[in-house]
């Protein structure tokens, strides 16, 4: 009984030209929810992956309810009752929820014809006991992110599961889809199942997770239980330097009363979600944008940029009505865009550094469409000095490159266009304490320059230390405005939940 | 009854299905019935070849890969047949299908083993197994011995007054029906298609089903060699010439997405049917030059891939 | 992450097979030919090798940047038949002058490619499925235009001009193929135009989220690559004195494809290599002409190429 559930001993990984995890132990006791912690690249996703069976360690041994195992593949680690939910969602959209909970694993009846209707009745159980009532028939993909997620997790559990890893199950939930499945995870636990949560906010550990294990570096930092720790030691493990330097003052300079409006939108309507937007954004103001997912955020950045277009409304540039078509109408104002998903719009993996980063302004850096190469790497070299981007050389591919260098190199690709409006869309997302750091410190430098900003963000904290301004999205329209002492977090749930 | 309903729930699927009958009724109102029923036995006979390849290429394309090679196969696995019937229809039937497994194997090991790109790979294999197939005939036309009337009858024999070919053709096409749409390794194809990296994560083993996948169509490619050999009374080293290309086009004409996970063979069935009809009513009015045939097998799969089309997919974004 | 100490510095052996791999299947082909094949390092072998490599090198070149967008072409062999047709019929039975009738043939086989681009780069759809479809209907419509007969050119200057030969020693094939060479490269290489191309077949979504006219640059490309189709086709009817437009170019686009992949541009798109990408495409015409040289039947050369394709793109694999 006092067995962990899993132990691992003396893990090590080697990638080419990398140790990626020296000499690492780690253990979950039985019926505990874990938390996995570190900066990128300090070697926690391996270290999932080894445990799950997608790597195989090249040292080290690793225990599962007290036998040794030797991880052959996610199916085979699953079989012995460890289930993994991803970050993405990894079920197959085209098909449906019974046949995603079942894949694999059906019983067969005779010519090994599946047995439908035993597994529809496993399914239905199965999401029964998350209390979840959907028609098992339809296709996965015509459900929303959360109940995919519910899906996932109902195919895990009907495993014969002992423990159960989440890597950053989260990151695609809102509020109140996050309050749903931490109260299922509790739940689940007080039933005596084991949980390995594996998140970048440090919010959630703190709320759900009784102890933490922090690596850094590939190695091991510390085991605590989570009641002995508070953010600030927390992070100071993470990267192992004392937190308060990364942790700023809050801007304190502000706007200046008067200054010109560069963008104003009036009742803006769009899509699905975006019901009616009125606000104004200044010159050098660095205005949040507030919301749950869903509220309309990202669409009202994707407007302003002319990656979608409005169906009424009016959206004026200095005064003057503007209609985007597209992005280069956008960007010929001036205006640049950093998308939320990095992998998906913004970066060209294969091309280089200097490649994404001139791409923007590549016109200017030729001449009749003849492209020079000695100003393109200045421009490359350039900014990858002034964002401090780590990379061996300008013509190293992007893709080799940790998710905040690639981060900075994009915003890098706007900044060489010297935009009068820049439009973020969750700029640190999935990126590490040091990066995210840096990027907000440049943010508010440029807007004291006079670059205005418009940002959206899922973690309040961070537009609060970072704006001017923020405005409070609820159901596609923007319902309250803060500024100064009256940005705070219960100020920004208080007017998201409509009590403002 | 869902499940019957699933056969055409795809819309361009539900669409083939209906051109089908629609061009059926037509035809069978056009001119004496009887007429008719010969002709459409007649249809059934010839499309039965590229029907029987075509419902392999829906496994491999609905398990997201493309097989280019399948003409080529075909053609070898006709002087195959055509150099075996000396030794019985049961051994050269044997003997060829087993060829077919094996060599739709190295088309799978090419793709899921050595990780080369379907379209490459096949393209490869296509011109390796035209090239064995001259070499070997020295790119003759082998014979089938005409005492071996057991063999050709594969080809020219009827049951009940259908076609043989066309009772092979429909009886590949229920097989594969229930093995796609009830069985674990049937489901698990569409899986990959639809999300290869999720059904890794969920336990399939995906080289070993992309295989399978092109072991099907290898085999059925082998069944088509069969009935060509026996049909013409010769294996055709030149035989089955840009069948590939026509395989592809009645399963997109089908409904079928060529991007994997959404698709069915009774949707390539109305495709292969549509394809059929077409050839037939160029080829019954010998004043319409051949090459129509052609342009008009190219505008329906342009229609086709119209109807697939989702206006959001030219945006930047959805 | 820390980084070992035993990283070197130069590059690893499988990047340079894939960056030098195409070269060195030429080089190994070019010494076993040197070796086995008698005479097969004559000027007028080489000069022949070139001559009939012509159309497979130019439209090779289109296909490297056609894959490069992340797309294929697989209708290049059937824009040549109805380039060869059109520019048979309008010089012959409609007496237009060569020059006329090449122009009116280019102008048709690059709307062909325009309606490529149309398609795949405005609607989104899938460039096999695209491209499949014209390779059907063109075939088709350029066997309808003289009923599937070929046409045969007797006595005009036709001939002299396919034959032509720069200050009467270099064939101008392969002055064309060195410009054409020479001209892809440097767009490739060198141009904004380049950029965006790598730029739209690597993230199509952030191209367009950059400000990439990606719709412009996918029509582009594909016109060009049934552009140079039509050229090629142009010449090809020339060197055979007639046009035959149910045979010419079939599987032609087989052979740019294998090229390309021969050459190390990856099928995923949003990278391209175009001197590679001629080393690929004369591998395979050295293969076809050794094989002609020492009198093997010619499904030998299938069979090689075959080998070789897959050799190399199982070496050129990234991991």
């Amino acid at each position: 009984m006092t067995d962990p559930i899993v132990a691992m001993r003396g893990i090590r990984k080697e990638f080419p030209g990398v140790v990626a995890l020296d000499d690492v132990d780690f253990h979950i006791e039985r019926g505990e929810i874990h938390a996995l912690m570190g900066e990128n690249g300090a070697g926690k996703s391996t270290l999932i992956k080894i445990l799950t069976g997608m790597y195989r360690a090249d040292a080290g041994e690793i225990r599962l309810d007290g036998g040794i195992v030797e991880p052959r593949s996610v199916f085979h680690m699953q079989s012995l009752g460890l289930s993994t939910i991803y970050q993405e969602i990894n079920l197959v959209p085209n098909m449906s929820v019974c046949q995603n909970i079942a894949l694999a694993r059906e019983k067969t009846g005779p010519l090994r014809k599946i047995d439908w209707r035993e597994a529809r009745d496993r399914a239905g159980r199965a999401l029964a006991r998350l209390g979840l009532d959907i028609d098992v028939d339809k296709p996965l993909n015509r459900f929303s992110t959360a109940e995919q997620q519910m899906v996932a997790i109902a195919r895990a559990l009907s495993f014969d599961c002992k423990a159960v890893v989440m890597d950053e199950p989260t990151s695609s939930l809102n509020e109140g889809e996050i309050a749903a499945l931490f109260a299922l995870i509790r739940s689940l636990r007080e039933g005596g199942m084991t949980f390995l949560f594996v998140s970048h906010k440090l919010r959630e550990v703190f709320e759900l997770c009784d102890s933490v294990t922090v690596l850094r570096d590939g190695g091991l930092v510390g085991r605590r239980p989570v009641g002995e720790l508070d953010q600030y030691s927390l992070v100071s493990m993470m990267i192992g330097r004392d937190a308060s330097e990364v942790v700023r003052a809050r801007r304190s300079a502000g706007v200046a009363t008067g200054a010109r409006k560069i963008c104003s939108l009036e009742g803006v309507r769009g899509g699905m979600r975006v019901r009616g937007l009125t606000f104004d954004i200044a010159e050098g103001e660095i205005l949040g944008l507030a919301g749950l997912l869903g509220s309309g955020r990202t669409e009202t950045l994707r407007m302003l940029f002319g990656a979608d277009r409005p169906d009424a409304g009016v959206i004026r540039v200095d005064g003057v009505e503007a209609h985007f078509a597209m992005p280069r109408d956008a960007i010929r104002r001036h205006f640049a865009f950093c998308p939320e998903d990095r992998k998906v719009e913004g970066i060209m993996p294969s091309m280089s550094v200097a490649d994404n980063i001139a791409v923007t302004s590549i016109r200017e850096l030729s001449w009749k469409g003849i492209v020079s190469l000695p100003r393109k790497l200045a421009l490359a070299r350039e900014y990858i000095g002034k964002l401090n981007i780590k990379a061996s050389s300008p013509l190293q591919p992007i893709r080799n490159m940790s998710g905040g260098n690639q981060q900075k190199a994009i915003l890098a690709r706007w900044l060489a266009t010297r935009p009068r409006l820049l439009l973020l869309d969750e700029p640190t997302r999935g990126i590490d304490v040091g990066a995210k750091a840096e990027i907000l410190d440049l943010v508010r430098r440029l807007a004291a320059d006079g670059m205005s900003v418009l940002m959206v963000s899922s973690e309040w904290e961070e537009l609060i230390q970072t704006c001017d301004r923020i405005l409070v999205y609820r159901d596609g329209t923007n319902v309250a405005s803060l500024e100064g002492d009256a940005m705070t977090e219960d100020a920004v749930i208080a007017a998201i939940a409509g009590g403002h | 009854m869902t499940r019957v309903l699933d056969l055409v729930r795809h819309r361009t699927a539900r669409t083939a299905f209906f051109v089908a009958v629609l061009m059926l009724l037509a035809w069978i109102m056009y001119g004496e019935v009887f007429m008719n029923l010969f002709n459409i036995r007649n249809i059934l006979r010839q499309t039965s070849m590229i029907g029987v390849i075509s419902l392999g290429m829906t496994m491999v394309i609905v398990g997201g890969g493309i097989d280019l090679s399948v003409g080529a196969l075909t053609a070898l696995c006709s002087v195959a047949a055509a150099y075996l019937s000396v030794r019985g229809p049961v051994a050269a039937v044997a003997a060829t299908l087993a060829l077919g497994l094996v060599l739709g194997a190295v088309n799978g090991l090419l793709v899921a083993g050595l990780r080369i790109v379907p379209f490459i790979a096949t393209l490869a294999t296509m011109m390796t197994f035209r090239g064995v197939s001259y070499i070997l005939t020295d790119i003759k036309s082998i014979p089938v011995p005409r005492a071996e009337k057991a063999f050709i009858a594969i080809g020219r024999g009827y049951v009940f007054q259908v076609p043989i070919p066309a009772v092979i053709f429909l009886a590949v096409l229920a097989v594969l029906y229930f093995f796609s749409a009830s069985t674990r390794t049937g489901r698990q194809i569409f899986a990959i298609g639809d999300n290869e990296e999720a059904a890794r994560m969920m336990g399939v083993n995906v080289p070993l089903v992309k295989i399978f996948t092109y072991v099907i169509n290898g085999f059925l490619c082998a069944v088509a060699g069969i009935i060509l050999a026996a049909r013409l009374g010769a294996g055709q080293p030149i035989g089955a010439e840009g069948w590939e290309m026509n395989a592809i086009a009645a399963v997109l004409i089908g409904g079928t997405l060529l991007s994997g996970g959404v698709g069915s063979v009774t949707a390539t069935f109305f495709g292969v049917l549509i394809l059929g009809l077409i050839s037939n009513i160029i080829n019954l009015h010998g004043e319409i030059n051949a090459f129509w045939q052609r342009i008009v097998t190219g505008l329906l799969l342009l229609g086709a891939v119209f109807m697939q089309w989702k206006p959001s997919s030219s945006r930047a974004g959805e | 992450m820390r980084t070992l100490q035993k990283e070197a510095p130069g590059r690893r052996a499988p990047e340079m097979l894939r960056d030098y791999g195409a070269f060195i299947v030429l080089f190994l082909i070019l010494a076993v030919n040197a070796l086995a094949t008698p005479n097969f390092f004559r000027l007028g072998t080489a000069w022949n090798m070139l001559l009939q490599s012509f159309p497979i090198i130019i439209m090779s070149l289109g296909m490297a940047m056609v894959v490069a967008t992340g797309g294929i072409d697989i209708s290049v062999g059937s824009v040549m038949a109805i380039g060869s047709i059109i520019f048979a019929k309008l010089s012959l039975d409609a007496g237009w002058g060569i020059l006329a009738a090449s122009l009116a043939a280019l102008a048709v086989t690059f709307c062909v490619g325009l309606f490529n681009g149309l398609l795949v780069g405005k609607f989104g759809f899938q460039p096999i499925v695209v491209t499949l479809v014209t390779m059907m209907v063109g075939r088709g419509a350029a066997a309808v235009i003289n009923d599937g007969k070929i046409v045969t050119f007797y006595d005009s200057n036709l001939v002299d001009f396919g034959l032509y030969q720069v200050f009467g020693v270099v064939p101008i094939h392969i002055v064309l193929i060195a410009v054409a060479v020479i001209a892809v490269y440097l767009l490739v290489k060198e141009t904004v135009f380049g950029v965006y191309l790598q730029a739209v077949g690597d993230n199509l979504r952030a191209a367009r989220l950059v400000g990439v006219n990606a719709f412009l640059v996918i029509l582009v490309v594909y016109a060009v690559n049934a552009f140079l189709a039509g050229f090629a086709a142009i010449f090809e009817t020339a060197r055979l004195a007639s046009a035959d437009a149910i045979n010419l170019g079939r599987l032609v686009e087989m052979d740019c494809v294998a090229a390309v992949a021969v050459g190390g541009t990856p099928m995923r798109g949003g990278q391209v290599r175009i001197v590679s990408t001629l080393a690929g495409a004369l591998t395979m015409q050295a293969i076809t002409t050794m094989v002609n040289m020492n009198n093997i039947p010619y499904a030998y050369s299938l069979v090689i190429k075959s080998v070789i394709i897959v050799v190399a793109l199982s070496v050129q694999k990234e991991k």
